[in-house]
């Protein structure tokens, strides 16, 4: 369960909030001069990555407006939460050590041993 | 491979059963193949198991990069039917559950297979027109399919409550009786030790960091055990799809969300059946242990943890309890997620790709386990032939492009 840091509201539980996907997609300027292929790519393809994800969230039950969030999808650790008017932010998460392994901390799969943060850098 | 049967059985119990021996090898991974699979779940094992047995490629390895049946083919709930809506999703499901059905007998591995039959429930007048709708198109496809109305509901699986006076009434249902439940790890070692008896090797602990390529062409992979040659690479990595298309530089239309599940304390045996229901969604089955698995919908975020957010199981449980009133004090025992690939349209990708000798099954969504061994049989014959068979072809890549999709968000029987 997280919780959500609403940019405009402060910190709430996720039940009131409702995830809109991948943030920063533009839709083509000129949709009629694009071939089936590129098209299909716009409306089907998406990022989907293990690591640092920009997503849209909407508080529903709060200030009902969109925002993005970071967060890394390897431990669903939330890095910046930031306005839809303003830059992507630099963050430095901790990631997988190989493409499909799991983060040192918070991967919630039990093959990993959970390393709590008292025991890092011991 | 040594034949398991009663008599084995009994003299082992005779014996302490000492004499069981390892059912199969944990060999290193050697430096070249003909095809290398990576994962090592049920459809990745089965793609083997058929290889090796119906097209002759025994020198093959499948790459697990934890141990075999770890990942989302320990992690569902093991339900199997084929009662799908569209021609492609039942040719495909049918033939999954037409292979179930001789499974057991075929791997010498009792996999519990138990056709105790699927329930599908209509909670208003237009899903039951819908679901209705969905027999006439089952039987037309050859899979069995029949409607029975509240009382033949109640008569079939006598725990469900069918008040008129609860907010989402049970109106009536569908029954597909040759469906049931499995037990999962059971097809995952049977399908492992027939693939190994055939010279298979399954090689775990070992996960593969990247794909080699030469002008478009597979040549190799990266593991953490070493490289090894190939010319043909078969991803079967439901959850890390999207990842292990990217090592070739590909993007697919996979989105990665968590699905949970959850089991509650054994109990005497009290649901007869597999119980779905769209509208309220839970669904509901009980193991030969008397647990009572529970599962429902994925988790709306994308996300590679194998765990979800408790407002999900807490929406299930409240339906389950509407459902089976019965069950309100019952406690859980354990809740765990698995990484399910989405597909736009709810359909799989059994495909090539625009690199040659690298091949694709995944985006089995929230429903991959009913499919195993239908989906291993046609993944097979697409590796071995390079060209896919009717089974397989709607489920190309390509159908994203065209248009082609198989929508079956919703037509299913059951929401994704």
């Amino acid at each position: 369960m997280f919780l959500i840091p609403c940019p405009y509201c402060g910190e709430r539980d996720q039940s009131e909030f409702a995830y809109a996907y991948q943030a920063h997609v533009h839709r083509p300027k000129d949709p009629d001069r694009l071939t089936d292929k590129e098209w299909a790519d716009f409306v089907f393809i998406r990022d989907n990555p293990k690591g640092v994800f920009a997503e849209r969230w909407i508080h529903a039950a709060g200030c009902r407006r969109y925002f993005n969030l970071m967060r890394n999808t390897a431990t669903d650790e939330i890095l910046a939460v930031y306005r839809i008017d303003e830059p992507q932010p630099k963050v430095e998460p901790a990631l997988p050590a190989t493409p499909s392994g799991e983060a040192p901390i918070g991967s919630g799969n039990d093959a990993v041993k959970v390393v709590k943060p008292a025991e890092r850098g011991s | 491979m040594a034949k398991y049967s009663v008599v084995s059985l009994i003299r082992e119990g005779l014996r302490g059963h000492a004499g069981w021996r390892r059912a199969w090898r944990n060999p290193d991974p050697r430096p070249a193949y003909d095809a290398v699979i990576i994962g090592g779940g049920g459809h990745g094992l089965a793609t083997a198991y058929y290889l090796a047995k119906a097209h002759g490629l025994t020198d093959i390895a499948v790459i697990e990069k934890g141990w075999i049946g770890g990942g989302n083919a320990g992690r569902n709930t093991s339900i199997i039917r084929s009662n799908y809506l569209f021609d492609e999703s039942a040719a495909i499901y049918n033939h999954a559950l037409t292979l179930w059905k001789g499974l057991g007998r075929e791997l010498n591995f009792n996999i519990m297979m138990s056709h105790r039959g699927v329930l599908n429930l209509a909670h208003d007048e237009h899903e039951g027109r819908q679901l209705k709708r969905r027999i006439e198109a089952n039987r037309l496809n050859g899979v069995e399919a029949e409607w029975l109305d509240a009382r033949e509901v109640k008569s079939f699986c006598p725990v469900i409550n069918i008040a008129r006076d609860i907010r989402y009434p049970v109106l009536g249902a569908t029954l597909q009786r040759s469906g049931g439940v499995n037990r999962h790890d059971a097809v995952i070692w049977g399908y492992a030790r027939a693939a190994d008896a055939l010279g298979v090797d399954i090689v775990q602990q070992c996960e593969v960091t990247g794909i080699r390529t030469e002008n478009g062409q597979v040549t190799g992979v990266d593991t953490t055990r070493g490289a090894i040659r190939t010319p043909k690479v078969a991803s079967v990595t439901s959850g890390h799809t999207s990842i292990i298309a990217g090592m070739v530089g590909l993007k697919l239309p996979i989105q990665s969300h968590p699905l949970q599940a959850l089991v509650s304390e054994p109990i005497k045996p009290l649901v007869p059946c597999v119980i779905m229901s769209n509208a309220v969604h839970v669904y509901c089955s009980q193991s030969d242990k008397g647990e009572l698995v529970i599962g429902a919908g994925i988790d709306a975020y994308n996300s590679y943890t194998q765990r979800g957010s408790l407002n999900i199981i807490e929406h299930q449980m409240a339906s389950l309890c509407e459902l089976l009133p019965v069950v309100g004090r019952l406690r859980m025992m354990r809740q765990w997620g698995g990484i399910v690939d989405v597909c736009p349209d709810a359909s799989p990708i059994i495909s090539k790709t625009p690199v040659k000798g690298f091949y694709i099954n995944g985006g089995w969504g929230t429903g991959g386990w009913k499919a195993t061994p239908g989906s291993g049989h046609v993944f097979a014959d697409l590796i071995a032939r390079d060209e896919p068979n009717a089974i397989a072809a709607p489920f190309a890549l390509e159908r994203f492009h065209t248009g082609a999709l198989v929508a079956e968000h919703g037509a299913a029987a059951v929401a994704h």
